[in-house]
């Protein structure tokens, strides 16, 4: 168990940053995971907390003891890397016993043949064997211990990685896209498995990935980095539910959020390109605004009324409960992307135009700086209302 | 229709069309054969003239008396291959060989390794390094050989002077028993190097940056051990090349034996490609110098075959 504390960690690959003053605290024990786009800088991020690399500025501390100078053996963290980077010229045993050689085995211990017969080796190896035996239990590869990596399926070879990250107890588990290179089934159940793994455990892990999917089911909370920076750290229904910025609000969520630029009026509700929604903005009449809101927060309306955002079905994708259908908005550029229940819009069809409701307490507010506008919390209390009672307004 | 009955030659045939299809999958065969022997031929053609009879006809002169040039021959069994193995100069000759190929293939492989891992641990003047030490593979060997002479001259060559100068022991190493084939060897070392080394320099490039990693994190992280986790491992296939062209190459060590030291002194430095060609060429014995061939590709054969079996199991890590 440890908590890891990053502050202002700094990095750059020739004139090119890769990270720009990253601070944060991770508890001991938390499951985090790092998200972000290929090539934000989250892989290096991981790669300075485990010593692989080095930051420019900034430290990292493990237990409130800064560990900068520190190689990687001796951080006490263990890694799983995206390519398992297992040592395929070694049994799935020596893969997983390698550790716990070269930190229970003296330089002279670990040589071939002879090291065996100084004194305590064989004692130790034994020690080592029997913990191998017993990682590999858990994981259940036990039967595949004699096999080599290039024998394994790449399931098996995933459980290889982690066996040999868990065999030595360490307090922290670093993940680098450790499932990107599994196919989407076994994807799915490794991801079960890495959560229950942690459960087991309960030591610090910090897990790299670019799929929110493996973000929002594994993580405590979720920190999520853009071009070198975090732009948010929170639980995943909070990164979700309430982004701190457009760029955060964009990245998760799938289908991608709809982002709609409107103009607050003199009557408080803002117009969206002509149609003309009520949401509780509180900014003066005249502010631009932006209109973040989510395919969920969409449904069919029953007939033209204020309050509502028409337009032609393009696309309709089929998800079994639901569906996404695509719409082309009458003189908007962009599309909007609505998710539907499929039972209730059994009758759309591509070509056909149609009417959404929009849940005005589902709609967030980016101002042009891309930073949230949070309306105070008496107009949020309209907006929820708002949405309790949705008939007045709608009915024509 | 049409398209129904070509797809027929592979499929079952309807009975009313069995003769038709018969024939015409008949000419199909043959325009097959025809065309893969067209493409095929001027490969075979070569192999067979200047391969496999050359070879073959080796064989066949290693079983007669025949003298290079001579109008006529006559079949004496396996007395060339008696007279070969009775010879002492040839077993000299082989023994010469033996241990020059024992000192230059392990040499060649260590050093080039070596110096493959020293110019991939620094960061400058990489590819000037790469270039001075492949030099030697690219020169002729017949011009290299020269300077070596002057070199290893013995009383105003460079070597011996600057031995002397550090008060080391010095030698007439070309015209020395003991000496000659070790310098013959450190020669071929020498040569060899370059082109073991640019083969390892490909082999380093080629391990994932993950593995040196997940070496630091498990704690190898000493060189010695991320050599021995990782490096010598994971250069398995390419050493295995690298051991048996360079043991090949050493088999057929001869320029160097023809211009320094023409086997001498006494046999001492007599390998088997120059007693070879002294025989067959000099003393025009061709059949007696074709059955030393024949030893000297039985030996090349299987050494390779050996090697190839031997290793090929081991460095591929299925």
């Amino acid at each position: 168990m440890a908590a890891i504390g990053l502050d202002r960690l700094s990095k750059s690959y020739g004139a090119n940053p890769v990270l720009k003053g990253v601070s944060l605290a991770i508890e001991s024990g938390e499951f985090l995971t790092l998200l972000g786009p290929s090539g934000c800088g989250k892989s290096t991020l991981l790669r300075i907390i485990a010593g692989l690399e080095l930051q420019e500025s900034g430290s990292v501390t493990v237990d409130a003891l800064p560990v900068d100078g520190l190689r990687p053996k001796r951080r006490d963290v263990a890694m799983v890397f995206q390519s398992y980077a297992l040592y395929p010229h070694m049994t799935v045993a020596a893969n997983i016993a390698l550790p716990l050689r070269m930190r229970r085995l003296s330089a002279w211990q670990r040589l071939p043949l002879i090291g065996r017969l100084l004194p305590g080796a064989r004692a130790t190896i034994r020690q080592i064997d029997a913990d191998v035996r017993r990682t590999a239990a858990l994981l259940e590869i036990d039967h595949a211990l004699a096999r080599r990596p290039g024998q394994l399926s790449g399931g098996q070879r995933q459980r290889v990685a982690l066996g040999r990250a868990m065999v030595r107890r360490p307090s922290v588990f670093l993940m680098d896209e450790p499932l990107s290179n599994l196919d989407a089934k076994l994807r799915v159940s490794m991801r079960a498995e890495i959560k229950e793994l942690h459960r087991k455990l309960g030591v610090t892990f910090v897990y790299v990935t670019h799929d929110q999917a493996e973000a929002m089911t594994l993580s405590d909370r979720v920190a999520v980095m853009l071009d070198g920076e975090l732009l948010q750290v929170a639980p995943p229904q909070q990164i979700y539910a309430d982004p701190s910025e457009r760029r955060v609000a964009e990245f998760i969520g799938s289908p991608r959020i709809n982002m709609i630029e409107a103009r607050v009026r003199e009557d408080g509700r803002v117009d969206a390109g002509g149609e003309m929604l009520t949401i509780a903005t509180g900014l003066k009449p005249g502010a631009e605004v932006t209109l973040g809101i989510r395919p969920e927060a969409l449904d069919l309306a029953p007939s033209i009324a204020p309050g509502v955002l028409s337009g032609m079905i393009r696309l309709i994708e089929h998800m079994g409960s639901d569906l996404y259908v695509h719409l082309d908005r009458p003189g908007q550029a962009g599309q909007l992307v609505a998710r539907l229940h499929a039972e209730r819009a059994s009758h759309v069809a591509i070509g056909q135009t149609i009417r959404l409701r929009v849940r005005a307490d589902q709609v967030l507010l980016f101002g042009a700086d891309g930073k949230r506008i949070r309306p105070g919390d008496g107009s949020r209390a309209i907006a929820v209302s708002d949405a309790a009672e949705p008939v007045p307004e709608y009915m024509p | 229709m049409t398209a129904a009955s070509s797809l027929c030659h592979s499929g079952a045939l309807e009975p009313s069309r069995d003769a038709a299809s018969m024939s015409s999958l008949r000419k199909r065969k043959l325009d097959d054969m025809l065309a893969a022997t067209a493409l095929t031929g001027p490969a075979v053609a070569l192999l067979l003239t200047l391969f496999i009879f050359p070879a073959l006809a080796v064989v066949v002169i290693a079983l007669t008396d025949w003298q290079f040039g001579a109008k006529s021959l006559r079949f004496v069994g396996l007395a060339n291959f008696s007279a070969v193995f009775a010879d002492p100069g040839f077993r000299a000759s082989l023994g010469n060989t033996l241990a020059y190929v024992a000192m230059v293939v392990p040499g060649t492989v260590l050093a080039g390794l070596g110096t493959a891992l020293l110019i991939e641990s620094g960061k400058s003047f990489r590819a000037f390094y790469r270039a001075a030490h492949f030099l030697p593979f690219m020169a002729t060997l017949a011009a290299t050989a020269i300077a070596w002479e002057a070199l290893l001259h013995p009383t105003v060559g460079l070597v011996n002077m600057a031995f002397a100068a550090l008060g080391l022991p010095t030698a007439n190493w070309l015209r020395d028993e003991t000496t000659v084939l070790p310098v013959l060897a450190l020669i071929g070392i020498w040569q060899n190097l370059g082109f073991a080394m640019v083969l390892f320099l490909a082999g380093l490039k080629n391990i994932p940056q993950d593995l040196y990693d997940a070496a630091d994190v498990d704690g190898a992280d000493q060189w010695l051990d991320r050599l021995r986790t990782v490096t010598l491992p994971m250069l398995g296939p390419v050493a295995m090349f690298v051991v048996i062209v360079v043991a090949l190459r050493a088999f057929e060590a001869f320029d160097t034996v023809q211009i320094l030291t023409q086997g001498g002194p006494g046999h001492a430095s007599e390998l088997l490609l120059y007693t070879l060609y002294r025989e067959s060429f000099e003393f025009l014995r061709a059949g007696y110098g074709a059955a030393i061939t024949v030893v000297f590709l039985v030996i090349a054969v299987t050494l390779t075959l050996i090697q190839v079996r031997l290793m090929d199991s081991r460095v591929h890590y299925q």
